[in-house]
C-alpha cells in the first residue's frame, strides 16, 4: 500500500530532531506539524515573519494580522517572535533553519528540484522556495512518486521543468519509497519502501538512476 | 538635540488628513511604487484606494503579492493602472492571470528572500549583493555570478522606487512606526527604499506616546503619515481548530 498524504507527512516527521528550527511548505509538508513526536521541541518558522508558529486559532479567535506563509490564520506561542521578511530570509539563507520540507513537481537524480513553474501555464511565482532550498542545509522533498494523470515518473534523470534549485535535495519521500543522498554528492540511495511496495515496483516507476541500500 | 516649546505638540508637517491628500503631488504616470504587505496582511489598503481614485497609470509596482480580485493591488489591476509587477507570488488573482496570459501586464518574479534583500539593500545604499538563491535557475540568467568555495552566487541589485507605501499598526506624528505581528512583513524595508515614503497607520498618536525602544521604523524614513479608518480585517484563508484535547494543527 502506498503511503497516504497523512502517512507521507508522518514519515517526513520522523526526520525531525529535538531543537530543530523547521520551515514547512504548503500542502503535505504543512501536515508534518501534526506528527511532531510528543515531548520533542520543534520550532516552526513561517517565512512571512514569525518563529514559533502555534496551532490554528479556535473559531472566533482569528487575527487578520497573524497568518502563516500559506495565508492561513494561526496563533502565537509564549516563545514566538515576529520579524521582517528581510530578517526572515536572513535566517533562511544564513543557514539558521535546520530543515526545510517542501513539495515538488520533479526531482532529478542529482538533486535538482522543480516546483514553481510549468512553461505555457499561468505562473504564480516561486515565493520563498528558491531561498529555502538554497539556504537550508537539509532539504526534504515530499511528493507523489508519479504524475497522477499519466503515471509518468517524477523522479527523473533530469528535470524538464524550470528549476527551483540545482543539486539541493537531500532526501526524497514519495508515496512509494524514501531516497537519501549524503552531502549532496553521489547518487540517491533507496533506503525504505512503503509497506507492501516492492523494489521492482519502485524501479518500474522511476526513471532516475539510484542505488539500492536495501538488503 | 532638538526641543520644542510645547512637547508632544510638535508639528512635523508629516501628518495628512486623508490618504488622497497624503499622495497629492507625488503621483505621475509611469512611476515606480513599492507596496507593503503579505497576502491581505499589512497592506496599505487606504493608500491603494487613493492610488486607484487618482487614476495614475503605467505603474511599476514592487510588492510580494498582487492582491486578490477585490482587495489591495487587485483593485489597481481591475483599472489597468499597473504595467509591471515585481513580485514573488501572484496566485489567487484571476484578473492578474487574465492580464498576464493576454500580455497586458508584465511580471518580474523575484525569489521572496531576494526581493526582501533587494529592498533592504536599496534602502541602505548597497548597490548589490551575491546570493546562492536562484543559482542554476532561470532567475540567474543574464546576471553576473561568482564561484566561492564551490558554491555559485548570483549578483542581485538593490531596489529603490519613486514612492513607497507602507502600513503600520501605530505611528506618531514624527513618522515613527510600530507594526503588529505578521503584518510587519515587507513594510520595514520598503519604508527605507522609497524616494518618498507614505505610511498608513491604524492609530496615529502624538509624539511621546510610543516607547522609543519599541520603534520598528524610525521616522526619518517616513515623509508623510495618515491614519486609516474602518479596516475590513479580511482573512484570505480562515483556518480554525476544534476545541478538544486531540486538536491538531492542520
Amino acid at each position: 500500500m502506498p503511503w497516504s498524504r497523512e502517512q507521507l507527512a508522518e514519515r517526513a516527521a520522523r526526520e525531525l530532531r529535538d531543537g530543530y528550527y523547521v520551515n514547512l511548505g504548503i500542502g503535505i509538508p504543512t501536515l508534518v506539524a501534526n506528527y511532531i513526536p510528543a515531548g520533542m521541541k520543534v520550532v516552526l518558522q513561517s517565512e512571512n515573519g514569525m518563529l514559533g508558529m502555534g496551532p490554528f486559532p479556535y473559531e472566533g479567535e482569528e487575527d487578520a494580522d497573524l497568518i502563516n506563509a500559506g495565508k492561513q490564520t494561526i496563533t502565537e506561542l509564549p516563545s514566538s517572535s515576529y520579524f521582517s521578511s528581510a530578517d526572515s530570509f536572513g535566517m533562511i539563507r544564513g543557514g539558521h533553519i535546520n530543515l526545510s520540507v517542501l513539495g515538488a513537481m520533479e526531482v532529478s537524480e542529482n538533486g535538482d528540484l522543480a516546483n514553481w513553474m510549468v512553461p505555457g501555464k499561468m505562473v504564480k511565482g516561486m515565493g520563498g522556495a528558491m531561498d529555502l532550498v538554497a539556504g537550508v542545509r537539509n532539504v526534504i522533498v515530499v511528493m507523489e512518486h508519479v504524475v497522477a494523470r499519466d503515471g509518468m515518473p517524477k523522479f527523473k534523470p533530469q528535470c524538464e521543468l524550470p528549476l527551483t534549485g540545482a543539486g539541493v535535495v537531500d532526501m526524497l519521500i514519495t508515496d512509494l519509497a524514501v531516497f537519501r543522498r549524503h552531502a549532496r554528492k553521489g547518487p540517491f540511495e533507496l533506503i525504505e519502501l512503503a509497506p507492501g511496495v516492492t523494489e521492482a515496483q519502485v524501479l518500474e516507476r522511476t526513471s532516475a538512476r539510484y542505488r539500492s541500500a536495501l538488503g | 538635540m532638538t526641543t520644542t516649546a510645547s512637547a508632544g505638540k510638535a508639528d512635523s508637517g508629516k501628518v495628512y488628513a486623508s490618504a488622497a491628500e497624503a499622495l497629492a503631488g507625488l503621483l505621475r504616470d509611469g512611476m515606480s511604487i513599492m507596496c507593503g504587505g503579505f497576502g491581505m496582511c499589512g497592506v496599505p489598503e487606504k493608500l491603494i484606494d487613493a492610488l486607484r481614485d487618482s487614476g495614475v497609470k503605467g505603474l511599476t509596482v514592487v510588492s510580494n503579492n498582487a492582491g486578490v480580485d477585490d482587495f489591495g493591488l487587485g483593485k489597481l489591476l481591475l483599472t489597468h493602472q499597473i504595467r509591471k509587477m515585481i513580485s514573488s507570488y501572484v496566485g489567487e488573482n484571476r484578473e492578474f492571470e487574465r492580464q498576464y496570459l493576454s500580455g497586458e501586464i508584465e511580471i518580474e518574479f523575484n525569489p521572496q528572500g531576494t526581493l526582501a534583500e533587494r529592498i533592504r539593500a536599496g534602502g541602505a545604499g548597497i548597490y548589490g549583493f551575491y546570493t546562492r538563491t536562484g543559482a542554476g535557475t532561470r532567475v540567474a540568467e543574464g546576471k553576473e555570478t561568482r564561484l566561492v568555495d564551490g558554491d555559485t552566487y548570483v549578483l542581485e541589485t538593490g531596489l529603490v522606487t519613486d514612492l513607497a507605501l507602507v502600513r503600520a499598526w501605530k505611528g506618531d506624528t514624527e513618522g515613527n512606526l510600530i507594526y503588529r505581528k505578521t503584518a510587519r512583513n515587507f513594510n520595514p524595508m520598503m519604508a527605507t527604499a522609497g524616494r518618498v515614503t507614505v505610511a498608513e497607520v491604524e492609530q496615529l498618536v502624538e509624539v511621546g506616546s510610543l516607547e522609543p525602544d519599541r520603534i520598528h521604523t524610525p521616522g526619518i524614513f517616513v515623509q508623510r503619515i495618515v491614519e486609516g479608518h474602518a479596516y475590513s480585517r479580511r482573512i484570505e484563508q480562515r483556518t480554525v481548530r476544534k476545541r478538544g484535547p486531540n486538536a491538531v494543527v492542520a
